[in-house]
């Protein structure tokens, strides 16, 4: 039994060793680093008024992060199956002696863990606020935690939209439109589109869909199992349905 | 224990309402190398993608060294080298680090990996190229890279998909010889639509169209089976005086006359060379070639897969 474990274990690592290490072959992963710096520090210093508001926190910076995740989270997901249809490669790997699970696995884990290692590399903000005060810095962990896992349910959906196509751009627009639902499915925009004939439980299934909501409660510092649990089920979810997706839909 | 060996039952692979596979039985045992013939679009590719593990047949099923497609899907892909059509591969990885992930992939660890990395660049003559990326490469090396991955692990079944396809002589050339050498010990099969292949690797060959078997022989065979086996064609001045003349011999089934070649066609048991050849002498008709026929594979395989040449 343990060796079974073990041997999908190496298995899923594997396929994520070879899938971050394409990130570093290519421009993608400095691209995308860049970027997400570039930008993390605009929306924080800039329009998060960082400096202007006098609180010794991570707010500003925490607050624009979903909607960096909704552009560049989906510019990282889009490849990840799309690509491998496009060059044929998936029939390569997915006649090798590794299950489908395995495979969606360890290709989702090196685009998480790619993106946790943007996520660290913001940590001069943190330096800067905790040189200009005296932050509550468990809060800050839970921020960063919060963060990483919204950005894997982004991920998941975008891995999972990525199987459906060959085609980078479909997948790219098609993740950014189902995040952002995502995104804000508490929020009227989205809410107004089923109160009238929706019953009230759905709409509260729905309102509570929110990764925006979930998120929020953990970047205040309150660690709630719930939100956790709520991360990790949408991501399970989306992998389950990414592997049903390429069992399906193999051969085109 | 001699369990080496590929069964299909019944594969079958519905795409909607295209039937791409229908119903394929067949057996391939130790030694065999097993050509697959077959316009484009015919189901080999199919057929192959199936005995992979890659899709799923949606009825029947196939044993590949004791373990069936479907119900052990794992272990039957252990057992087998596959290379896909147009020998994909990760383009930005290394010939080696590329080979090194497939070993690990299939189960080796550490040192191991690599050593199996390094015996397959080894084997297929890529230690001139091992740290160049796998896309700059040339289609010869890429199909050599693809041939690599196949072998890395030592699989009772090599299963080859248009091996040599788009490739130039010489680079064709090469991959057949490799294939030629590995094929002593394992089971090969192939898909290809270029007929000389067959006669050139294989010791069976299956054709294949719209998804159904339609003839299962040797190369030597299904050469036999052409209106040209035994057949002789001469180039020679004056061609319609002189084929007057043959048309009135006893042995001959026909005669006809094509771009300046005139070919004699026997009647069935009769054999037409040494009578022809006598005549040339005889008459002493100006002959620039004359060449028994040994059978022409392209015709067979139109014949087979249209039915566009009559018998």
């Amino acid at each position: 039994m343990s060796t079974m474990i073990n041997s999908s274990l190496r298995a899923v690592l594997t396929v994520m060793r070879r899938e971050l290490s394409g990130y570093f072959s290519t421009p993608v992963a400095w691209v995308f680093i860049v970027i997400f710096l570039v930008m993390s520090g605009a929306f924080t210093f800039y329009i998060g008024s960082f400096f202007e508001r006098g609180n010794a926190d991570l707010a500003p910076f925490f607050q624009f992060n979903p909607w960096l995740y909704l552009f560049l989270v989906p510019a990282i997901a889009m490849r990840l199956w799309a690509e491998e249809r496009r060059s044929g490669t998936i029939e390569l790997l997915l006649t090798l002696p590794l299950t489908t699970g395995q495979a969606v696995l360890g290709k989702f884990l090196a685009a998480w863990l790619f993106i946790g290692l943007a996520l660290l590399l913001t940590f001069p903000i943190w330096l800067t606020v905790n040189y200009l005060g005296e932050p509550d810095n468990g809060i800050i962990v839970a921020g960063y935690i919060g963060s990483w896992l919204m950005a894997g349910g982004f991920l998941a959906i975008g891995s999972c939209i990525s199987a459906l196509t060959r085609n980078q751009v479909v997948a790219f627009i098609l993740t950014v439109v189902v995040c952002f639902g995502f995104m804000l499915s508490g929020l009227p925009m989205v809410m107004n589109l089923f109160t009238g004939w929706a019953p009230q439980a759905l709409l509260d299934v729905i309102a509570d869909f929110s990764f925006l909501a979930h998120f929020a409660s953990i970047s205040k510092g309150v660690i709630d199992l719930r939100d956790l649990v709520y991360f990790a089920l949408v991501i399970t979810f989306w992998l389950a349905a990414n592997t049903i997706v390429l069992e399906l839909k193999k051969a085109n | 224990m001699s369990e080496l060996r590929i069964e299909a039952r019944s594969l079958s692979k519905h795409y909607g309402n295209l039937l791409a596979v229908d119903e394929l039985s067949f057996e391939v045992g130790s030694g065999e190398v097993l050509g697959f013939l077959g316009p484009n679009g015919a189901g080999k590719s199919t057929t192959m993608k199936m005995l992979t593990g890659f899709l799923t047949p949606t009825s029947g099923t196939a044993v590949i060294n004791g373990h069936d497609i479907i119900e052990d899907s794992l272990a039957a892909r252990r057992s087998i080298g596959y290379l896909p059509e147009g020998a994909p591969a990760y383009g930005e990885m290394s010939v080696r680090k590329f080979l090194e992930f497939i070993a690990r992939a299939r189960g080796f660890r550490g040192r191991d990996a690599l050593d199996k990395a390094a015996a397959a660049i080894e084997r297929l003559n890529l230690d001139k190229v091992p740290e160049q990326p796998v896309e700059t490469l040339s289609k010869g090396f890429k199909r050599r890279v693809g041939l690599a991955q196949a072998i890395l692990h030592d699989p009772e079944v090599l299963i080859l998909d248009e091996p040599t396809d788009g490739l130039d002589p010489n680079q064709k050339h090469e991959v057949r010889r490799l294939i030629r050498e590995m094929s002593s010990e394992k089971i090969i099969v192939i898909s290809t639509h270029v007929l000389e292949e067959v006669q050139a690797l294989c010791n069976r060959a299956m054709i294949i169209s719209d998804g159904r078997l339609l003839v299962d022989d040797t190369p030597a065979g299904l050469i036999a089976s052409s209106r040209y086996h035994n057949a002789v064609t001469l180039v020679v001045e004056q061609p319609e005086r002189v084929a007057s003349v043959l048309s009135e011999l006893g042995q001959a089934r026909k005669v006809e006359l094509r771009e300046g070649e005139l070919t004699v066609f026997p009647a069935p048991g009769e054999s037409l060379f040494e009578v022809i050849s006598d005549m040339v002498r005889e008459n002493g008709w100006s002959v620039s070639e004359l060449r028994l026929e040994a059978g022409r594979l392209d015709e067979v395989f139109r014949q087979v897969t249209t039915g566009e040449v009559g018998k």
